[in-house]
This record gives structure tokens, C-alpha cells and sequence, in this order.
């Protein structure tokens, strides 16, 4: 057991594919030379060399493209894209090429490729680099959808998405790469479809994933001062959802309060809350709750960033409202 | 940030079912704090003056003037309301309203019939409902906006009234303990009535100067002053075991209430002589709540030292109370009232409230009870001296 970063963590992962697999490469915006934007790929120029650890062109969609083409042919890309807002630009490639090839070819060709990118606000970034566009692409059939919150997913996550024969896109959000967490000895392999109780509670379950469990985790905290068991779950793979999981805690504490960084209207977390109404109507003691982002883009001034986004005592105030409390 | 809260019309007795809404007290936009009258409520037993326990600033009065509405009806909404307030929030806390002693009541109905107020249930309940066969009706929610939650299922099935106390039973202890007092004790009774208007004046003050936390009611000054008064005449707080009078040096201040699934209870607020105003606001809070939700302590129910009663808000300006035995005395303390007083030679309108005491004259005279009364008397119009 030894405590690591979460960027460590996937640097950690990176080496491993890289010395595992002839068939991985790397390849994005300063992967190499700069070693990444945010570091993950630090000193592994030096280590595989150019072929392996390419810098591409400030073009999105032609090196994720590219990445998809290397994958139809055998090859195991890891592609990097700096930011999610920036793969929009790549979102053709993903979603009419990646998404769809094995479903267009009867079954005849795949897309292994990982698709990995930062998301998510609180690093002053402002609007063009700061979103969470997770429930964009885990609305999309022929995609998984990965939110590593965990030094253990950062890297095993990364590990099974290349293990995998169809598209992973990874979420890792900008804000965690700097946290840390305990990397047990040997590394634990990880799935790509269940969800995971972060902490076990009998009034409330929480959702949440990715960026937000930290504080909803702060928030059961706080709820258990007040009297309030709170159940954590974090996703971990945002699709395919793990329902059952999260269908049958639900069914445990009769009330949910879903958490996440993107906006309200129409994101993820309405998907969530519609499936709860859905199939766990029966079970529910209290209307389902969401701590969201506010419905603006995202802001640059840190005050209005950090108020843009969940916030510890909102997701505390939900959980009470749920319980009858608020 | 504060939330939206809803002030329902409270459940003011067992067999309260309706209420009419006689008066506002407050108007839209005006702050209340905890413990703040806020409207007068007419019942079968009267005219009574209801708190309120959450402070917040009042956005809209629902019901008007006149209405006859059934208890848990949504009466006001206050904004801006404290995430700290009382959770249970339409117990009002009884300590003013306990009868003195068990009277001959109705017995109690085997359901409080609290109409759906809103019809609210939740999923789970009802599912749990159709499940056991269950009848959701006067089932009292405790989910959010006061709406039947599946943990409320199982206790309207057992025990609709009273969660964790059971009525008939209490009714046959009571009767006990009390047939037994007035076939043993030889009671004395005394009074004496004490001007409080600089008293209620300092109090004001001082919930002025302190955050609505720490305000605390004119009813735990008359605890402080039963408790502290022990202090001078201890022959009052004791028990009377095996024919002689067993002084206590603690005092254990029980306190009678009044339940809603009928029967009363006296637990006792431990070393009440040691706890300030504040810490007595607490105790009693806490004690009535739980008294109401039948989750009392075993200690607490048995060793009281002394007891003490109010029925001011009841309208009960004199009682004469009863005995607990083994304990050796009861106080109590009538309604605060308006009256033409002697201040100086000048006739001037003044708060008064009339103290009493029955006492156990084998254990103690009338003189002893009677200089006790005067500490109290004392205690009470100095009120500094209770800080």
C-alpha cells in the first residue's frame, strides 16, 4: 500500500499498457514534449519514445479519427484530448464512427480505442475548458463511459478500457489529479460495470461520481453529525449504468438526491432521477433531489465558479429536505 | 439560505381533531423567533395561545381568521426559516399546559382521527399500506411537508396514539400512584401570589440580548426558582420512606406532562438546581419531546425529587396539587395574569401568578412549606439572581 496521485495513477497505468502491450500508444495535444496538460504523461517520451508517445496537431477531430482508424486495424490507442469542451470538435469521429462501426458491420469489425479527457470546473478555466459534458456522451449507444473518482479507477479504469474491445471514453476530472489516495500492493484490477458504495447508510443514498464524491462524501459526514445515515454511491461507469446497484439502495434508505457537476436540465442527472422514478417508484418515501451545476457557463471569477457547481452544504440541505428535514 | 417552513395546525390533545383559527398574532413579513406566540387557537378545551419553534420571517398566512380546519392543516409559511430548528417542529413543547394532576378524562379513543391533512403519502407507504391491509388514514406523517412516510406505516398499525406508550396502561398507574397518595398523605396546601411584571421585563431583555437559541421561556424561570429555592428550605425535596422524611441533596425536578395520547407523565430534569436558565430551556425541550414520543428514561421517570406543575396556559389561574408519592411535596405554578395591584400606595395593573405548594405534613408543617413558597417568591422577583 503506498499513497499516490490521481495523475501518478495514470501514469501509472499508461507505463504499464506501454510495457504490457506492443499494440498501445499514446497519442494527443502535448502528450509528449510538454508531457501532457496536466502531467499525466511526464517522462514517457523519454521512456517509449516518438512512435509511441505522439504529439498531434491542434485538430481534435483528425487525430481522434486517427486513433479510431489505428484501432479498426489492431493497434491499442490511448487517445488524449486536453479537454472535453475541445472534443466537441472530435464528437463525429466518436459518435458516427466509434460508437457505430460494430453495430454497422454486423459484428464484423471493433473500435478499441480509449478515448481519455479532463473534464469538469474549479481550476479557473473558465467556459471553453471547464464543462461536464459526461451525459453527452453517455447518452450514446456503442460508447462506455468511465468517471474514475479513485486513485484504484484512475488507473485500473485506464487498464480495462484497454482490455476492452469496444470505445471507453474516460472521464477524469481536472480537479482530482492532484488528490491523493492509497494504491494497495499489487494494484487491484476493476471492472467496467458496477458501481461501488462508497459509504453505507440507511436514511438517504447520495449518487454521485467522478469529481463530486469527495464532497458528497464530506456531506454523508455531515449528515451523520445530524443524525442522518447517508448512503454513498459513486458510479464509476456512467454507462452502462449499474441500476441495480443504485435501484436497490434505493430501496434500502427510500430517498435519493442524485449529484452531479453538469447542468440540471436535460444532463445526467435527469437520467438518473427519471430511471429511480421509473423502476424504484414503489420504494420511494420522498421526491428524488438534484445538486447540479447552475444553469450558466461555467464562470471564470473563483466565486462564481465554486457557486456554479455542487457545493457540500447543498447536497446536506437536499438529503435533509429528502428525510423530511429541510 | 433558509428554507420554506410550514406552521400546521398543532395537535393541542389527544382528542383534538379540528381547531379554529380565532386570531393571528403575527402579520406577513413580520420575523417570529422560537417560542413566539403566533396565533390563538380555539379547542374543545379552550382558547389557547400557540408557539412557534422555528424562527423565520412569516411569507403568507394561509388560513384566515374563523376557519375551522383540521390539525395538521398548513396554517402559515414562514421563509428564510432555520436549517437548525426544532425537527419536530409541530410538538409544541408543554411544559406550560401539564395538568396538575390526573382528572376524570374521556378515556382515550384508540385513534387520534387526524384527518389526511394533505392526502400525502409516499410511494413506499403506500405500497406498505396495500401490503398489510393498512388504512392510511389518520396516520400522521413525519416526511417531508408532513407527508406519510413507509417508517410511519408499521406505527399507525401498533400504535397510532402514542408511539411507545401505551395508554390504558399509563391511565392504571396513574390511578395508583395517585389513589395511594390521598390514602397516605395528609396534604396541607398553601399559596401565595408573586408580582412578576419587573421580572417579565428583565426576561424580555435578556431574550433580546441573546440569539433565539438561547431565549428561553417565562416557565423555566419557575423551574429555576422551585429548584433553587430547595437550596434554603430542603426539607421539601425528599421522600418520605418508612416513616420518616429522607432529605435528597440532589434535586431532580420532575415536571409534569400532559400526553397527547392521554395520561401524564413527571420526568424529572436531573440536578435541575445546578443548570442555568439556558441549560433548563434545553432539559425541558428536550424531556417534553420525548415524553411525547414515549422515549423517556427509566432514571428520569423514577427519581424526581420534587414535582412541579403548570397549567397557565390551560387558563388555570390557582392548583392544588397532588402528591407523588414517595416524594413529599408538589409546586405549582397557575396562570400569569393581569391585576390591580398595590405597587407603593398607587393601584397599578401588573403580570401575576399565583404559586403553590401541597405539602406532606407527616414529613413537614406548614411553616417549612411556608418559607419554602417565600424562596420561590424571592427567587422569582429577583431574576438575576436565577441567570
Amino acid at each position: 500500500m503506498s499513497e499516490v496521485t490521481y495523475r501518478e495513477a495514470v501514469r501509472m497505468a499508461l507505463r504499464e499498457a506501454m510495457t504490457n502491450d506492443p499494440r498501445v500508444f499514446l497519442m494527443g495535444e502535448d502528450v509528449g514534449r510538454y508531457g501532457g496538460s496536466y502531467a499525466c504523461s511526464m517522462g514517457l517520451l523519454e521512456e517509449f519514445g516518438e512512435d509511441r508517445i505522439r504529439d498531434t496537431p491542434l485538430s481534435e477531430s483528425g487525430f481522434t479519427g486517427a486513433g479510431i482508424g489505428a484501432a479498426l486495424v489492431g493497434m491499442r490507442p490511448i487517445v488524449e484530448i486536453m479537454t472535453v469542451n475541445f472534443s466537441l470538435l472530435a464528437l463525429d469521429q466518436i459518435v458516427n464512427n466509434a460508437a457505430t462501426l460494430r453495430h454497422m458491420s454486423g459484428g464484423q469489425v471493433s473500435v478499441p480505442v480509449v478515448i481519455r479527457m479532463s473534464t469538469g470546473a474549479g481550476k479557473q478555466l473558465a467556459a471553453q475548458h471547464s464543462h461536464s459534458w459526461e451525459g453527452f456522451y453517455a447518452h450514446v449507444p456503442g460508447l462506455k463511459v468511465v468517471s474514475p473518482a479513485t486513485v484504484v479507477d484512475a488507473r485500473g479504469m485506464l487498464l480495462a478500457a484497454l482490455e476492452d474491445p469496444d470505445p471507453v471514453v474516460i472521464f477524469e476530472h481536472s480537479g482530482l489529479y492532484n488528490s491523493k489516495g492509497e494504491m494497495p500492493d499489487p494494484p487491484p484490477k476493476v471492472d467496467l460495470s458496477t458501481a461501488r458504495i462508497a459509504r453505507e447508510g440507511t436514511d438517504v443514498t447520495l449518487i454521485t461520481h467522478g469529481g463530486c464524491l469527495q464532497r458528497t462524501l464530506d456531506a454523508a459526514t455531515a449528515l451523520a453529525e445530524r443524525g442522518v445515515s447517508a448512503e454513498v454511491i459513486d458510479l464509476r461507469v456512467l454507462r452502462p449504468l449499474d441500476w441495480d446497484t443504485v435501484l436497490a439502495s434505493v430501496a434500502r434508505t427510500h430517498r435519493a438526491v442524485v449529484v452531479d457537476e453538469g447542468w440540471k436540465s436535460w444532463g445526467f442527472s435527469a437520467e438518473v432521477s427519471a430511471r429511480i422514478a421509473e423502476d424504484g417508484f414503489w420504494t420511494l418515501d420522498a421526491p428524488v433531489r438534484r445538486v447540479a451545476g447552475v444553469e450558466v457557463p461555467i464562470p471564470y471569477p473563483q466565486h462564481l465558479e465554486q457557486a456554479s457547481i455542487p457545493r457540500t452544504p447543498q447536497i446536506v440541505e437536499a438529503a435533509l429536505q429528502a428525510v423530511g428535514r429541510g | 439560505m433558509g428554507d420554506v417552513f410550514e406552521f400546521v395546525m398543532p395537535s393541542l390533545g389527544a382528542d383534538m381533531e379540528r381547531g379554529v383559527l380565532v386570531e393571528w398574532l403575527v402579520t406577513v413579513g413580520q420575523h417570529v423567533d422560537r417560542g413566539d406566540l403566533v396565533a390563538v387557537v380555539e379547542t374543545d378545551k379552550g382558547a389557547i395561545e400557540v408557539e412557534i419553534w422555528t424562527p423565520g420571517t412569516v411569507a403568507e398566512l394561509v388560513v384566515p381568521e374563523g376557519s375551522d380546519v383540521p390539525v395538521g392543516t398548513v396554517l402559515a409559511r414562514l421563509s428564510g426559516a432555520s436549517a437548525t430548528a426544532d425537527p419536530a417542529p409541530s410538538a409544541p413543547p408543554a411544559a406550560d399546559a401539564p395538568p396538575a394532576e390526573p382528572s376524570p378524562e374521556p378515556a382515550p379513543t384508540p385513534v387520534v382521527a387526524v384527518p389526511p391533512h394533505s392526502g400525502r403519502a409516499s410511494p413506499w407507504a403506500r405500497h406498505l399500506a396495500a401490503e398489510r391491509g393498512v388504512d392510511l388514514t389518520g396516520v400522521v406523517g413525519t416526511g417531508p411537508g408532513g407527508a406519510i412516510v413507509g417508517a410511519d406505516v408499521p406505527q399507525a398499525r401498533t400504535k397510532p396514539v402514542a408511539a411507545g406508550t401505551d395508554a390504558d396502561a399509563m391511565r392504571r398507574a396513574v390511578a395508583r400512584a395517585m389513589e395511594r397518595s390521598k390514602r397516605e398523605i395528609p396534604h396541607y396546601y398553601l399559596g401565595t401570589e408573586v408580582d412578576l411584571t419587573p421580572t417579565l421585563a428583565w426576561l424580555e431583555r435578556r431574550n433580546a440580548a441573546v440569539p433565539p437559541p438561547q431565549r428561553v421561556l417565562p416557565a423555566v424561570l419557575f423551574l429555576a426558582a422551585a429548584a433553587r429555592a430547595v437550596r434554603e428550605v430542603p426539607q421539601v425535596n425528599g421522600f418520605w420512606k418508612d416513616g420518616r422524611l429522607e432529605v435528597s441533596e440532589a434535586v431532580h425536578l420532575g415536571v409534569a406532562i400532559s400526553l397527547r395520547g392521554g395520561g401524564l407523565v413527571a420526568p424529572a430534569v436531573r440536578d435541575a438546581d445546578r443548570l442555568d436558565l439556558g441549560g433548563l430551556m434545553a432539559a425541558l425541550d428536550d424531556l417534553v419531546r420525548r415524553a411525547r414520543r414515549g422515549r423517556l428514561r427509566g432514571s428520569e421517570m423514577t427519581d424526581a425529587t420534587l414535582t412541579t406543575t403548570s397549567m397557565g396556559d390551560r387558563g388555570v389561574s390557582d392548583i392544588q396539587g397532588v402528591i407523588y408519592p414517595p416524594q413529599v411535596a408538589i409546586v405549582g405554578f397557575g396562570r400569569v395574569v393581569e391585576r390591580p395591584w398595590i405597587v407603593d400606595g398607587a393601584i397599578l395593573p401588573r403580570s401575576v401568578v399565583r404559586v403553590t405548594l401541597a405539602g406532606d405534613h407527616r414529613a413537614h408543617d406548614g411553616h417549612t412549606g411556608g418559607l419554602y413558597l417565600s424562596a420561590v417568591a424571592n427567587l422569582l422577583t429577583n431574576p438575576e439572581s436565577l441567570a
